[in-house]
């Protein structure tokens, strides 16, 4: 039989019971469109969580104090101790060529009060490069300078949660004042809203000098950490090196006694891609089993199709089809059957990401490998569970089946 | 040319083994119109599975245009069914969902010749069946008994067989559409020499051929001019 024959043969066979082959198809449609919607979403959100996390700041590592040691062994929680200090934040910037930027800081919750309202947030002492190292925004007015950081001026800078807590949705914060703990501020600056469902979002703290911090809510020189920015993705690991070594020497410390830990961004963002990889195949999988589903329907269809055809099949043996032949027209109706609805499954399922993209649900990312690797399986679907009702066909005796009723 | 040679069948069941057939010979001539009669269970049915390339003897030789039919493969088989035999059966076994055309045509598919040739044959074959040309595209589930036989008979005719097998070809129709079925028979032995067997267990059927084995029991237990 030449290709167009049994292209036509497939098709007139298949349209003429066009309610069982939609059906069928639509078991292998819905199972194709899950799977490429399923891996959309979950590469979506690896995608929005690693987004999230860069957000943070770019090439990022955070320098901690270690855990405090009592004289009997025991630890506090791991940051309470007070090892690092502003001088070790500038050892860091002086001596490292790759450390961008270096920006420590001392933060700790207080009550705000402005204007009769009071809210309870982070105020965090730091230096004017923490906009860099940080990727923080201002919006109005300005950030701290180099100048306020000497002279331990009270000044404020407010995030977009906090300025609408203590003043008002749309109300400019700028110039007003504000009392920390008992201390009065001027706020001259608001930062950029960034938005982020992290438990420490950066729109609800008041960043204020690192020196007045310390002079008058920590009452030491110590800071509560050091963000370190690498001059580009490759050095962030050797600067992890330098930095763990020039402490080190700094504290007359061996590595095994360090007073401080350091936080990769990098391993950071590894580990929530593990997380989401883990939670992408899952997906997957539950996508996939209704895939199977849908070939298992296509199987028993095919199957009742061979016993309805049996007749035909004795009378095209008869006339002088080889098995081969029989075999071919019953597979091809399989894959036919398999392709459209992969076709259509792909279509339908790049339609629900985009929607649910668009809707704001949950944000997805297509991946092309998805669509290729789902448009091979409902092939290869349709040749495994069409190859036993073909050859089931292929293999009737022409004598037998032409008695059939 | 057809030669039976001391062909037997055996068939082994479950409650053991059934002679069908016994050694049966005869030859049959090209441009010859044979029926082959006999009672239910007398083997007529096996022998035309075996003249018809649907199936092997256990014993003896089956020779075709020259060819020795009795030992090939299932897939060879369907070569020279292909090529060398036109079936018409009891019960039609057209494709209900096809048109008349298209049911002459399926043989040629499987010979692959190309689609407008093969048209223009099936065409030839139906006028020679003697269906007339505006039910060439009518569906087979809707024409008559005697239409569909004609198609079923133009069906066998296309590849131009070397036999025509008629099993029971009259046996769901009424008497004067079976006669007319009849009558095109004898017509496409006559003018274009075509070899027919017709199978039969009628009398007044068989007649309409030039000579009838009568098989009984899976012996030929005659075989003469009508």
């Amino acid at each position: 039989m030449i290709i167009s024959d049994l292209l036509e043969e497939t098709v007139l066979a298949l349209s003429s019971n066009k309610v069982r082959s939609g059906l069928t198809t639509l078991g292998i449609i819905i199972g194709i469109s899950s799977v490429i919607t399923m891996v959309s979403i979950g590469q979506g959100s690896q995608a929005s969580i690693q987004e999230s996390i860069q957000s943070i700041g770019a090439n990022l590592i955070q320098v901690q104090p270690g855990s405090e040691r009592s004289f009997g062994g025991v630890a506090a929680q791991r940051g309470s101790a007070k090892s690092l200090t502003a001088d070790d934040a500038q050892a860091i910037a002086d001596e490292i060529s790759v450390a961008q930027a270096v920006a420590p800081e001392v933060s700790s919750r207080y009550q705000v009060a402005a204007k009769g309202t009071n809210t309870n947030t982070s105020i965090v002492g730091t230096t004017s490069s923490y906009t860099e190292v940080r990727n923080v925004e201002i919006a109005e007015g300005s950030f701290i300078t180099d100048q306020q950081q000497t002279s331990t001026a009270k000044v404020a800078v407010l995030g977009p949660t906090v300025s609408t807590d203590l003043f008002g949705e749309g109300v400019s914060p700028i110039g007003q004042t504000i009392r920390i703990n008992g201390n009065q501020f001027t706020v001259i600056g608001l930062t950029v809203a960034k938005g982020g469902s992290s438990f420490s979002s950066q729109d609800d703290m008041i960043f204020i000098p690192l020196s007045t911090a310390q002079r008058y809510f920590s009452g030491d020189e110590y800071v509560t950490s050091i963000s370190v920015q690498a001059t580009s993705e490759k050095t962030v690991d050797e600067l992890e090196t330098e930095i763990t070594n020039l402490l080190l020497d700094r504290h007359h410390l061996n590595a095994s006694s360090a007073d401080f830990s350091i936080l990769n961004q990098a391993d950071i963002i590894a580990t929530a891609s593990s997380v989401t990889d883990t939670f992408t195949t899952l997906l997957a999988a539950v996508a996939g089993i209704s895939l199977v589903v849908g070939g298992i329907g296509i199987m028993n269809m095919m199957l009742t199709s061979v016993t309805e055809r049996t007749k035909e099949i004795g009378l095209r043996k008869a006339i002088g089809a080889k098995r081969k032949e029989i075999e071919q027209q019953f597979l091809v109706e399989s894959v036919m059957l398999t392709l459209a609805g992969g076709v259509i499954g792909i279509a339908l399922g790049l339609g629900i990401s985009f929607a649910v993209s668009a809707l704001g649900i949950v944000s997805t990312s297509v991946s092309w490998s998805s669509v290729v690797i789902a448009f091979g399986v409902s092939a290869a679907i349709g040749i495994i569970f069409g190859y036993y009702p073909a050859r089931r066909a292929a293999g009737l005796n022409p004598i037998v089946a032409l008695r059939y009723e | 040319m057809i030669e039976v040679k001391n062909v037997s069948k055996t068939y082994i069941t479950g409650a053991g083994s059934f002679d069908a057939l016994k050694g049966a010979s005869f030859t049959i001539k090209d441009g010859e119109f044979v029926a082959i009669m006999g009672p239910s269970g007398s083997g007529k049915s096996t022998l035309m599975h075996i003249l018809g390339a649907l199936d092997t003897p256990t014993s003896g030789t089956y020779i075709l245009d020259g060819k020795d039919v009795s030992t090939l493969t299932e897939d060879e088989l369907a070569d020279i069914r292909r090529e060398h035999i036109g079936f018409v059966f009891q019960a039609f076994n057209l494709l209900p969902r096809a048109s008349a055309l298209r049911n002459v045509t399926l043989p040629l598919v499987y010979k692959q010749i190309p689609k407008e040739q093969r048209e223009k044959i099936a065409k030839a074959a139906l006028k020679s069946a003697g269906l007339d040309e505006q039910y060439f595209n009518h569906l087979s589930n809707q024409l008559s008994g005697g239409q569909i036989q004609r198609v079923a008979i133009a069906r066998a005719l296309v590849n131009q067989p070397s036999l025509i097998l008629a099993d029971e070809p009259t046996g769901n129709l009424d008497t004067r559409t079976g006669q007319i079925v009849l009558e095109t028979f004898q017509k496409l032995n006559r003018e274009e020499r075509r070899t027919i067997i017709l199978i039969t267990h009628e009398p007044d059927v068989a007649e309409h051929a030039d000579r009838i084995i009568f098989i009984r029991d899976g012996k030929i237990e005659s075989d003469k001019p009508v």
